[in-house]
């Protein structure tokens, strides 16, 4: 039995595809201005445009559709959640009533719109984890971030921490299902009983789990150390940064696509209004 | 020998803090330029802990430690030892950095602040050297075994170091991860480097020019592993690799000329392996 496995969260693919080859700086920039744009236009209709953006960045990564879908699983919940909320509280036109619940049609479109504002922010933000190396995006960032090094922020430190980090995901998973296994094997019961007992029953796993993942990072620290890297020391890149042509149109087309899609929800759909 | 000595370890004492007995007592080497020592000595015995002392990650309680003349005590001198004798731990999920393969080589050359160009060349050399380049791209993390310690092999490469300090790193490879990593170090050894190799397993002994067993923090025996495999492994309690075993119950029956145990290779060859 694999417990975890099919967990993408996002977690880096290796591939060479434009997407891919891309400066971090760009997309990190590229994803702040998406998200932004999501927020500005979140319309029922505008999700047309959101999804066929999706298409389109599967298609330029050579990432399967599915696995960008399945990378909003693990906040699958919390949309169920909000979703929920949003159709019981928000006051409208009602559609049927449970109890002392109701249902309105403003409060339906508002679930749909937040969750689906939830699984696309998600969705677009797995995007850049999954063409962007960790060691590129520690980079990336601590570029991006440079400016603030000049007033004391510890921003190569905070790279070298992040790509440490993200190398991390990995091992978390491989051990927790390692640990699970051999739990089961001991006659342990994750699949049974209430919430309360379930989430008991996972106490032996995160214990060792931590344990074992402080070792792991005492023992690298010190490969590290062997291995020349002294915090705070100025590195060199493998693969420097380099701005290219490609980068800036990426910018200027995804700039000109929003504008688009915010034009179209602030005009166009005014004007045949269907809600 | 009028060889240059790379380490040189006189008297190196060493407690860990808040332990109650010393890790290491009194611990008296030397290992000289292009030597392959093979370090052998139960477990606890203070193997990893003289791997340390001599990277500079521990600093002696007690005696000096000098790496190509350089005393370890000195802390202007650690980043020159750190770049001159790299270590290979036993875990390789314990020492890769980066998600890629070449990202991970890359990671020492670029502590040292090396240029692109020099990263770049030091990254091809490396992974040409175990063997990776084809790998070169892909993540570290869907390596197998072997090719993990490979790639943790390559990394300490890419450093140029002059003394290679491999503490148990083929230890947790298959049988043919553990051949194939052999081989490349039969063959850094013969381009000139300096290997210490710790070892439990007695058959990775057999390769090296010079075995030392490290017993209670000391080194109580020095010689070859032919000497070393003609009765002085029986003392501590080793197990004897099977291709010796074979090679002994041979001469006992008179089926192999010569009576005492001879070098690795000419064993090897008499044996067809
Ligand atoms: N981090 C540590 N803290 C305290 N004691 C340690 C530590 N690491 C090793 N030791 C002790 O030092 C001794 C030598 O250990 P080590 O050098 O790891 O031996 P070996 O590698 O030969 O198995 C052992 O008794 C061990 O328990
Ligand atoms: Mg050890």
């Amino acid at each position: 039995m694999q417990f975890l496995s099919g967990i993408s969260l996002g977690q880096f693919i290796p591939g060479e595809s434009l997407l891919h080859r891309l400066d971090p700086r760009c997309k990190i920039t590229a994803t702040f201005i998406l998200l932004s744009g999501l927020f500005m236009a979140s319309k029922i209709p505008d999700f047309a445009f959101w999804g066929i953006f999706l298409l389109s960045l599967s298609a330029m990564s050579g990432i399967p559709l599915g696995i960008i879908l399945r990378s909003a699983r693990p906040v699958l919940f919390l949309v169920a959640f909000t979703a929920a909320l949003n159709a019981f509280w928000t006051p409208g036109r009602e559609v049927f009533r449970a109890g002392f619940l109701s249902v309105t049609i403003e409060g339906l479109v508002m679930a749909f719109e937040m969750g689906m504002r939830l699984v696309f922010l998600v969705m677009f933000a797995s995007m850049l984890m999954m063409t962007t190396s960790p060691m590129a995006f520690s980079d990336g960032l601590e570029r991006l971030l440079s400016p603030l090094a000049k007033v004391g922020f510890p921003a190569s430190e905070m790279a070298v921490m992040m790509t440490i980090a993200l190398r991390f995901i990995p091992t978390l998973f491989e051990e927790t299902d390692r640990i699970l296994k051999a739990q089961i094997s001991r006659g342990a019961d994750f699949e049974s009983g209430g919430l309360l007992k379930r989430a008991r029953s996972f106490i032996p796993v995160l214990i060792p789990l931590f344990i074992l993942v402080f070792q792991r990072a005492e023992n690298l620290a010190v490969a590290m150390e062997s291995r020349c890297y002294v915090p705070g020391m100025p590195r060199t890149r493998l693969n420097p940064l380099v701005w290219t042509k490609n980068d800036t149109g990426a910018i200027l087309g995804l700039l000109a696509f929003i504008s688009a899609v915010i034009l179209f929800d602030r005009f166009a759909l005014k004007s045949f209004i269907i809600l | 020998m009028d060889r240059n000595p790379i380490f040189s370890l006189r008297g190196v004492e060493y407690t860990y803090p808040g332990a109650s007995s010393p890790a290491l007592r009194g611990l008296d080497l030397e290992i000289s330029e292009g030597e392959w020592v093979a370090l052998v000595g139960a477990n606890g015995s203070g193997k990893s802990t003289m791997a340390k002392i001599c990277n500079a990650l521990l600093i002696p309680t007690q005696g000096h430690c000098f790496v190509m003349g350089c005393d370890t005590r000195d802390e202007a001198l650690v980043p020159a030892i750190r770049r001159s004798v790299a270590l290979v731990f036993q875990n390789p999920d314990d020492q890769i950095v980066a998600s890629i393969v070449e990202e991970d080589v890359a990671f020492g050359p670029e502590n040292l602040g090396l240029p692109s160009p020099e990263i770049r060349r030091r990254v091809d050399r490396s992974l040409e050297l175990a063997g990776l380049t084809a790998l070169r791209r892909s993540g570290s993390f869907s390596l197998s075994g072997g090719q993990k310690q490979r790639l943790a092999l390559a990394g300490a490469l890419a450093l140029e170091p002059a003394a290679l300090l491999l503490d148990e790193s083929a230890s947790m490879l298959d049988p043919e991860g553990r051949l194939s990593f052999l081989s490349c170090l039969g063959s850094l050894k013969r381009s000139g480097m300096t290997i210490v190799q710790i070892t439990h397993r007695m058959e990775e002994a057999i390769q090296s020019d010079r075995v030392v067993v490290i017993d209670s923090g000391r080194a109580v025996w020095d010689g070859s592993p032919g000497d070393f495999f003609d009765g002085e492994y029986e003392k501590w309690s080793f197990e004897e690799p099977p291709g010796i075993a074979l090679y002994r119950e041979l001469l006992a029956r008179g089926l192999l000329p010569g009576g005492t145990l001879p070098d690795a290779d000419s064993m090897l060859d008499a044996l067809c392996l």
